[in-house]
C-alpha cells in the first residue's frame, strides 16, 4: 500500500507562466520516457524479481517516480496558470487547451496520450533490469533536451534535480543487475530465466 | 523562526538525504557507514517534522490533530501550488 505525504520531493516555484514550455515538459509526464511510464514499469516488474534486493529497489524507485510525476505536474500546473485566450493561441497551447482546458492530462509533447505500450514487464530479471537502465538514460536525455529549450531559472532548477535522479537510478539498477548475476552460476547466466526457471543458476546434478 | 516554506525545505533536504541513502542501502545492504548516516538524518528529520506539524498542520493524515475544531488534513495549500513552495 501507499500513503500520501503532502509535500513535493523538491520545491517547484515558478513566477512566469509559459504554456509553450509546459507543452514540452508534458512529455516527462505522459510521454514515451516520462515519469508515469517509469513508475508503472518498475511497480509492475517487481513481482517477478528473483531476489529481495531487486524487489526492494524496484519498489522504492517506482515510488520515487510517483513523486517525480507530481513534480512534473506541478511544473506544468504553474506554467499554465492565469492564461488569456490570446496567450493560449500565441504560445500554441490551443491544441491541448481544446481537449483539457487547464487540467493535467498525461500526453507526450506531440499530444499522443499515455499508453502502457511505452514499457514492458517481461518476467525475466535480466531483460527487465536492462530495460530499466535504458529507460533511465532515455529519461535523462529527455531532461537534457528540455534544458536545451528552457531559459527560465525557476523551471531549470527542478528539471536539473529530476535529471540527476535519473543518473542515480541508472547506477542503482546496474548494481541490482550485478547482484542478480552474482547469485547465478557464472558459466550459465543468460541461458535461463532466474525469475521463472527453478533450476536457473544451480549446477547440474545438484 | 523559520516560515512555512523554509521549514518545509529543511524537511525536504533531510528527506532527500534519507531517500538517496535508502536506495544506496537497497544494493549495499552491509554498509554500516551508510546506516549510521541514515540514523543521523532520521533523528534530525524527526525534530523538523514535529515542529512543522505543530505549527502548520499534518504532512501525513495520521499526524492530524483530532483535538482541533475541524478535520484539518484536507486544508491547502497543496504541494503543487506555488504558495506551498
Amino acid at each position: 500500500m501507499w500513503t500520501y505525504e503532502k509535500k513535493l520531493q523538491y520545491p517547484v516555484k515558478i513566477k512566469n507562466p509559459n504554456p509553450q514550455m509546459a507543452q514540452v515538459i508534458m512529455s516527462q509526464l505522459g510521454g514515451p520516457d516520462g515519469e508515469l511510464g517509469a513508475s508503472l514499469r518498475y511497480l509492475n516488474q517487481r513481482y517477478a524479481m528473483p531476489n529481495d534486493e531487486a524487489k526492494g529497489l524496484l519498489t522504492d524507485i517506482g515510488t520515487e517516480e510517483l513523486a517525480h510525476m507530481e513534480m512534473v505536474s506541478a511544473i506544468i500546473y504553474q506554467l499554465t496558470r492565469n492564461l488569456s485566450e490570446a496567450d493560449i493561441k500565441k504560445y500554441g497551447f490551443d491544441k491541448y487547451f481544446v481537449d483539457h482546458t487547464g487540467g493535467i492530462y498525461p500526453v507526450s509533447a506531440a499530444g499522443v496520450p499515455f499508453t502502457a505500450a511505452y514499457f514492458q514487464s517481461k518476467g525475466d530479471a535480466f531483460a527487465d533490469l536492462t530495460e530499466d537502465m535504458a529507460a533511465e538514460q532515455k529519461a535523462r536525455a529527455t531532461y537534457d533536451n528540455i534544458l536545451r529549450l528552457a531559459d527560465d531559472p525557476d523551471v531549470i532548477d527542478p528539471i536539473r534535480y529530476l535529471r540527476q535522479r535519473e543518473v542515480v537510478h541508472f547506477q542503482r539498477f546496474g548494481e541490482a543487475m550485478r547482484i542478480v548475476q552474482d547469485s547465478l552460476d557464472a558459466r550459465n547466466f543468460y541461458a535461463c530465466n532466474p525469475s521463472f526457471d527453478k533450476k536457473c543458476g544451480k549446477r547440474r546434478g545438484r | 523562526m523559520m516560515n512555512r516554506c523554509q521549514l518545509m525545505q529543511r524537511i525536504q533536504r533531510y528527506d532527500f538525504a534519507l531517500y538517496d541513502l535508502q536506495l544506496y542501502l537497497d544494493t549495499h545492504t552491509q554498509c554500516r557507514e551508510a546506516m549510521a548516516l541514515f540514523e543521523r538524518y532520521r533523528q534530525a528529520r524527526a525534530g523538523a517534522m514535529e515542529e512543522y506539524v505543530r505549527r502548520f498542520g499534518p504532512v501525513k493524515a495520521l499526524q492530524t490533530d483530532t483535538g482541533a475544531e475541524q478535520w484539518t488534513w484536507g486544508q491547502g495549500p497543496y504541494p503543487w501550488e506555488r504558495e506551498a513552495n
